[in-house]
């Protein structure tokens, strides 16, 4: 019963993991209507990024901050010089510049930082078992870490004039830009704030998994298949997905296929929610009455 | 003194074909100009080049200043609303998220007071407050695009065919509030209508458009009493 328990409460934190990944691959896929596929290189990068910074001695808390507003920044000038010039392109133009975009952040990740796995430290250490042993101090404050993420990034959205700038521009572009509102710039601002996100799995994933190049293809598909089965056009939805992967994944894992066939629950997943509801569970219905 | 809304040898089109082949047309401060001509005539090309939508040559200047050529964000911070066809509403926000988008430029601190108004203009979008826009009725859609419009407060209001596709009784409320607004506000209005008879009611000028081309410019009054014009062109 006790692993029962202990692998529902580690699915919890790896779902955490996915599910701010899923919630960056949802609000790209609002304003664009396509998914970004170089989230996840985007995101090891940034984790690179903060890995350095703490080699050259700076405090944890500190590289953590400093790297999601480097990762901010990169998010927002990929839009400006790369997606602008092709917004109104076809979508093989836009699948075309996504990957294009993994492969040369993946490929300059590994040549500036090299291929080999490195240890990423974690800032949550205990001396004593938490909840009787169940549950690491990472895996808690992880989990803590990625809640926090989202119930801002809820906040912003719902709750703030430019979160909700940000959304009039990603439903209906034509419209925002007739009550003033500077789409171009709501763009590139909801880019930085995925990548932003993404840094922050990035950084809670990486003790975890252990840093490398390709430390996000498997979580990517992970929060895909989260985002899917949430609903691709609903960010709360996408979130409980990226939970409920999480859980899925950890409880298969230990219980159903064993460890090393974990990723075809992802798969399956994905190819579930296309054949039985495309919409995801949460997929949004827009009513609307002529 | 400058018209509010002055266009000269404005010319804009899709693509390489010209619609619009150089019109000459104005609205004065707190004014209501009406457009009118036949479907296909250029009407909603004309409010569509007026803000930005489309390229255009000529001139257009609001309130003296030039804004051809400009973005269309930018021009709607300049002073221009715009009740587009299809009305512009954020269907999937609620009606509250929909007043805040249309004063989302300001900063002043009269907006609350402005919500205040639109309600007594519109009651009925204050009872449908918290309901996602889609799922208004059309009557309500109209409104809610209009308040919209009027939050953002524009010197100069562009509003295009507000009667389409809804009932008579509703059309002749939102003509009746349309009044109002005119009397109250003081914005220009520059309203595109195929009811000619409605629009000539609540303009005082207008302008008939065919094939792109402006072929009659008068005082609203004129037009309407002009027999011919009437008979010809206004098909009643």
């Amino acid at each position: 019963m006790d692993g029962l328990t202990h692998q529902i409460i580690a699915g919890i934190a790896t779902g955490g993991i996915y599910a701010a990944v899923s919630l960056a691959l949802v609000m790209i896929y609002q304003a664009t209507h396509h998914v970004n596929f170089a989230q996840g290189e985007m995101a090891t990068l940034s984790t690179f990024i903060a890995w350095s910074m703490i080699q050259a001695g700076i405090p944890y808390w500190v590289a953590f901050l400093a790297t999601i507003a480097i990762s901010f920044v990169i998010g927002a000038a990929v839009e400006r010089l790369l997606m602008r010039p092709v917004q109104n392109a076809p979508v093989l133009t836009h699948v075309g510049v996504f990957i294009g975009l993994l492969l040369i952040i993946g490929n300059a990740t590994g040549w500036i930082f090299g291929y080999t796995t490195k240890l990423f430290p974690t800032p949550f250490e205990s001396e004593r078992p938490l909840l009787g042993g169940l549950v690491s101090a990472h895996e808690l404050g992880s989990t803590a870490v990625t809640l926090a993420v989202l119930v801002l990034v809820y906040l912003f959205f719902r709750h703030t004039r430019l979160g909700l700038a940000m959304r009039a521009a990603a439903y209906n572009p034509r419209s925002a830009r007739l009550v003033g509102i500077r789409v171009g710039w709501m763009l590139a601002l909801g880019w930085g704030l995925a990548a932003a996100i993404g840094a922050v799995a990035g950084m809670m994933v990486a003790p975890v998994v252990f840093l490398d190049p390709s430390m996000m293809l498997g979580i990517l598909l992970y929060a895909f298949a989260g985002a899917l089965l949430g609903g691709i056009d609903n960010p709360s939805g996408a979130v409980i997905g990226g939970f409920a992967v999480g859980v899925l994944e950890n409880l298969a894992g230990a219980y159903v296929v064993g460890t090393e066939l974990k990723l075809t629950v992802a798969l399956a997943i994905i190819i579930g929610v296309l054949v039985v509801k495309p919409s995801g569970l949460f997929g949004r219905v827009v009513l609307s009455r002529v | 003194m400058p018209a509010l809304l002055e266009a000269k040898g404005l010319t804009a089109g899709y693509g390489a074909a010209p619609v619009l082949h150089g019109l000459d047309f104005e609205v004065e401060e707190g004014g209501v100009t009406a457009l009118l001509g036949a479907n296909g005539a250029g009407k909603t090309t004309t409010l569509r080049a007026v803000c930005g939508m489309l390229r255009t040559a000529g001139e257009i200047r609001l309130g003296g200043q030039s804004i051809a050529g400009r973005a269309t964000e930018e021009i709607a911070r300049l002073g221009l609303a715009h009740v587009p066809d299809g009305r512009g509403t954020f269907m999937e926000l609620t009606v509250e998220e929909n007043f805040r988008l249309g004063a989302y430029i300001r900063r002043d601190r009269e907006v609350q007071a402005d919500f205040e108004r639109m309600w007594a203009w519109f009651p009925r979008l204050k009872q449908r407050w918290r309901q996602q826009a889609g799922t208004l009725s059309g009557g309500e859609q109209q409104m809610l695009a209009i308040a919209r419009a009027l939050l953002l407060r524009p010197r100069l209001l562009l509003l295009d065919e507000p009667s389409f596709g809804l009932a008579p009784l509703i059309v002749q409320e939102i003509f009746a509030i349309m009044r109002r607004i005119r009397e109250e506000s003081g914005v220009g209005i520059l309203l595109v209508e195929q009811n000619a008879n409605l629009a000539l009611e609540l303009a005082d000028r207008a302008y008939l458009l065919e094939t792109g081309r402006i072929v009659v410019a008068g005082p609203a009054v004129e037009l309407r009493e002009d027999e011919a014009i009437r008979h010809s062109y206004l098909g009643y």
